[in-house]
């Protein structure tokens, strides 16, 4: 008997391999990018413990930090620093507001301890009105092109960050003291370090 | 002589008259912009404390202070772009519907037509390849035949050797 094996498969004819390389390292960059995006995302705020990057605050006209505008983090080193995130459409913020003015006027004698007003995309003309209806006088400015509120990766406002004399951050407060209490509580705590 | 004085005044008062209330509307469109003109640019911005919302159909409170800031800079003679500028330089580039064109950016631009080239050559090198086989047996038709042939040949041995043993 003969053994019937017609050859009816088409010859293979592979791409070129440079193709190939550039296909998958292509597809390789996207993953990674895409990979940084999501942990990024899902990285939630900087903790207690992480160094905050340096950066500058340009203050509100009227607000000055030792008759200086803009305040540099790195300039307040030895300092116990408390940054609050705020907005003026932020309903919740407007629950802490008095507590942390009130803190600030008996903080600021000492000159150990700054606040910072950060505010998060906002317009001034409203945020101007805020500062004045709760009589806001510790330094406060916009954060341009939401670089401060991106580097603490912060999730919304009210937000306040406590870093300690070395510039490290040490305690985070998601959403609105309820009193002047646990905001002092938490700076001496930093003090007594 | 006196008519034709008079027709003169009359021709001035009715070009300057013309020409002052021209320059009181032209002047008048500035400080009113309208709801359509905010809308213009709002929608070319997205509301940046809210995911995904472009900033004319949003209903917060934010988005309604950033529109009314968008009017007031309109009616103070900024352009469209100096207003653009502007969210991009307090609230980032991303409050701009189409990210600008530089850096990683170039991605959103690029990557999509990219795959769908790609995918366009993956199914035509696909359906080429579905369609070889077809051909390739087309082609060999006259090898079918032959295959019929010997399947004959083989049958008629067969048969012929049953008929030699009865």
């Amino acid at each position: 008997m003969t053994e019937n094996t017609p050859e009816t498969t088409a010859p293979k004819r592979d791409m070129p391999l440079w193709v190939q390389i550039i296909v998958w390292v292509a597809l390789i960059a996207l993953l990674v990018i895409l990979g940084i995006g999501l942990m990024r995302n899902q990285q939630g705020t900087v903790q207690a413990g992480d160094r905050i990057y340096d950066f500058s605050l340009t203050l509100f006209d009227d607000y000055t930090y030792e008759g200086k505008s803009p305040v540099t983090l790195s300039d307040l080193r030895g300092k116990i620093v408390v940054i609050n995130f705020w907005a003026s459409w932020c309903t919740t913020c407007k629950q802490e507001a008095a507590e942390l003015e009130a803190a600030w006027q008996y903080y600021q004698p000492g000159g150990e301890v700054v606040f910072l007003g950060v505010d998060y995309v906002d317009t001034e003309p409203e945020a101007l009105a805020y500062l004045e209806e709760f009589g806001i006088t510790y330094p406060n400015g916009p954060d341009m092109g939401t670089r401060i509120s991106q580097a603490f990766r912060i999730q919304g406002v009210p937000e306040t960050y406590f870093l300690d004399r070395e510039g490290v951050l040490q305690y985070v407060q998601i959403g609105p003291f309820t009193s002047i209490d646990q905001i002092q509580s938490i700076v001496d705590s930093l003090l007594a370090e | 002589m006196k008519q034709r004085l008079w027709f003169i005044f009359i021709v001035l008062v009715l070009t300057i008259s013309t020409v002052i209330l021209t320059v009181s509307v032209v002047s008048a469109q500035g400080p009113t912009p309208t709801a359509d003109d905010v809308n213009a640019i709002a929608k070319q911005l997205y509301c940046p404390v809210c995911e995904n919302t472009p900033l004319d159909v949003c209903e917060t409170q934010a988005c309604a202070q950033w529109r009314e800031l968008i009017r007031q800079q309109l009616a103070d003679g900024w352009t469209e772009e100096q207003i653009k500028q502007y969210f991009v330089d307090n609230y980032g580039a991303r409050v701009l519907s189409e990210p600008p064109r530089t850096g990683l950016n170039w991605l959103v631009y690029l990557v999509p037509p990219v795959i769908i080239l790609a995918g366009a050559v993956i199914l035509f090198r696909a359906l080429r390849a579905w369609n070889k086989p077809a051909a390739v047996e087309t082609e060999a038709g006259p090898g079918s035949a032959s295959e019929a042939d010997e399947s004959d040949e083989y049958i008629a041995r067969l048969e012929e050797e049953l008929r030699t043993r009865d």
